[in-house]
């Protein structure tokens, strides 16, 4: 998978190209997905979703309801997704804390929602600068217990409107909530795009509350006080989790064939990585890039047998260092793997990447 | 000539949507007596085949054990809220949340709160024993001045743990509640003018008045260390802090 910007066809109709905002993109293309209701909260640099969805589903005469608070916001998405409904939330990184705690209700339930997050700078209430250092909270944390969610992390706004649909699909599919992770760069900047909206098929659930008339009642839950059958239901979560890391690995790559020293990044540092990656290749350094599109489940097994034939690795991220770990996990000594992160809504430049990569190179052969 | 004598007449039966079960509830509790009243106010009114129930975390979690409804879990507190998205998805459903006083009066305050103040078409089931009894008889924000719990060994302390709180009062005062009353199980005429409250209260919501809640007065044998018939007889105390009654009406004389 090769990101790659098409060269025009003058044959073709002439396509439509609009600029949008990342934030209005992504709220529009769950519109186009067929979500039927919305629930948020306002926090910067997520607001115009928001805002976007108030203006937009009243008219479709879907639900929107600004909550109380973020709390208030992932548990009337519960309650919708628990009839079948299609749903999303979004926030902003403080927002997400708070939405931890349904998270883990949702995945013990089995609830679909769609999470967006459009990551701020932290700890704390932070800045509102773009940000990534909510991977560990996304990949690895956010409520309490054994679970998994997947993560999808687009690197531009065309393949946010995308993700949209692919996260609704993954959260019906396998009955789970599922996290957009963007950043407030993705969020507030804006991009051409050809919108290229899908709408998943719609599934018939056996589970959905709809009242129960002329059937057996049924109970979306997350309790199960008898140990034997919480393990077994837990098993049953781990099984699903399986599934999902063998059929839902998503990466892109470039230049990765003849490289040398290799980048992985992804979101907005992936396209801060393709610049350097460009510069690199311009001064005879074969680099290449990797990137991560599915955060969980990580692409392990390709970024391992990429790390086998190169050089060394660096990883780059809008954070000190979070999925850096999960690279030297997949990677498994094969090569040395270096980071390069700026935090506090700062970006790094392509040139400031470009010489780390030089240092690396020159490294690797002295 | 013969007089044509009278069959058997059923005067009293298990409503249809109460689970013919014994329940985990302690001796004594009143969640029993509240499920049962809910029952036949569901089966009265037809409601059952269309209700989505929104069981809250407390001893009550279990409700959906006892009533052949659809239901659906909320963590502990946010029931209005989860409410709010099934009743915003699901316009023909029937929306009740059964919520004890730890989750709706402490850790879900805001959620009631807002629910009420949007007049979301949901009813709310608030069932006051001023204690946790779930996690073993702490206090809670409607536990008495003076009463001892776990929590509050010496006796709740105004100085240091506050007053309690009536959280019926504070919702009837907000426009979007439609109804709102409170009424109690320590006897049967009581439990007879609750039910007309539960009736009022679902009727408030099919007629799309806006968000209803009836507290419902009740008891905690083991958490209060009473008897059964002891805790019955102290509902008369705490209806002293929480007087009975109908507390807003806004349904605009719907019965």
């Amino acid at each position: 998978m090769t990101a790659t910007v098409p060269a025009p066809d003058m044959a073709e109709p002439r396509r439509e190209r609009v600029l949008m905002k990342g934030n209005q993109a992504i709220a529009e293309a769950a519109i186009q997905a067929g979500c039927d209701a919305y629930f948020g909260y306002p926090i910067t640099p997520q607001a115009e979703l928001l805002e976007w969805m108030a203006k937009r589903m009243p008219q479709l005469g879907r639900a929107f309801v600004q909550a109380e608070s973020e709390l208030g916001a992932i548990n009337m998405a519960l309650g919708a997704a628990a009839t079948g409904a299609r749903v999303m939330v979004s926030t902003s990184s403080p927002g997400m804390s708070l939405m931890a705690e349904a998270m883990s209700y949702m995945a013990g339930s089995e609830t679909p929602v769609v999470l967006v997050n459009v990551m701020r700078g932290g700890p704390g209430l932070g800045s509102i600068g773009p940000s990534q250092s909510d991977y560990f909270q996304a990949t690895k944390g956010h409520g309490h217990g054994d679970y998994r969610v997947p993560v999808l992390a687009p690197a531009s706004i065309g393949e946010a409107v995308e993700l949209v649909a692919t996260a609704f699909e993954l959260a019906e599919r396998y009955r789970t909530p599922v996290i957009l992770l963007a950043d407030g760069i993705q969020g507030q900047a804006m991009e051409p795009v050809e919108p290229q909206f899908r709408t998943p098929e719609r599934r018939t659930f056996d589970w959905a509350l709809t009242g129960a008339d002329g059937r057996a009642p049924r109970v979306v839950r997350s309790l199960h006080l008898l140990p034997e059958v919480l393990e077994e239901h837990n098993r049953a979560l781990q099984a699903k989790f399986a599934e999902i890391t063998a059929n839902e690995v998503r990466w892109a790559g470039e230049q990765l064939d003849d490289a040398d020293l290799v980048i992985v990044a992804y979101g907005t540092a992936a396209r801060v990585a393709h610049s350097a990656v460009a510069l690199a290749r311009q001064q005879g350094i074969r680099a290449g890039l990797f990137r991560p599109i599915s955060l969980w489940p990580y692409p392990e097994s390709a970024l391992r047998e990429v790390a086998c034939r190169v050089r060394g690795v660096l990883c780059v991220e809008l954070s000190a260092g979070q999925m850096v770990e999960d690279v030297r996990l997949a990677v498994e000594g094969r090569c040395p793997v270096a980071f390069h992160g700026r935090t506090g809504g700062m970006v790094p430049t392509p040139d400031e990447v470009l010489d780390v990569l030089r240092e690396l190179d020159d490294g690797g052969r002295s | 000539m013969t007089v044509a004598t009278p069959g058997p007449r059923v005067i009293y039966q298990r409503p249809e949507v109460l689970v013919d079960r014994s329940s985990h509830y302690c001796p004594g509790c009143g969640h029993g007596i509240i499920h049962r009243v809910l029952a036949e106010v569901l089966t009265d009114l037809g409601l059952a085949p269309r209700t989505i129930a929104v069981a809250a975390v407390g001893c009550s979690v279990f409700a959906y054990e006892y009533l052949a409804l659809d239901f659906v879990e909320a963590p502990h507190g946010r029931a209005p809220a989860v409410a709010t998205g099934v009743r915003r998805v699901r316009p023909d459903a029937f929306v009740l949340t059964y919520q004890g006083d730890g989750d709706l009066a402490a850790i879900g305050t805001a959620e009631i709160v807002h629910a009420a103040a949007r007049g979301e078409l949901i009813t709310t089931i608030f069932v006051n024993n001023g204690i946790y009894g779930m996690t073993g008889g702490q206090m809670a924000p409607t536990t008495l001045l003076g009463q001892k719990t776990t929590s509050s060994p010496a006796g709740r302390d105004a100085r240091s743990a506050g007053y309690p709180i009536l959280m019926t009062e504070m919702l009837a005062l907000l426009p979007g509640v439609a109804y709102a009353a409170r009424g109690s199980v320590s006897d049967p005429g009581r439990i007879g003018k609750m039910k007309a409250m539960v009736r009022k209260a679902c009727q408030a919501q099919i007629d799309g008045a806006g968000f209803s809640i009836v507290e419902v007065l009740s008891t905690c044998p083991v958490g209060w260390g009473m008897t059964a018939p002891d805790s019955m007889a102290h509902l008369s105390e705490v209806s002293e802090v929480y007087p009975l009654g109908v507390l807003a009406d806004r349904t605009g004389g719907a019965t």
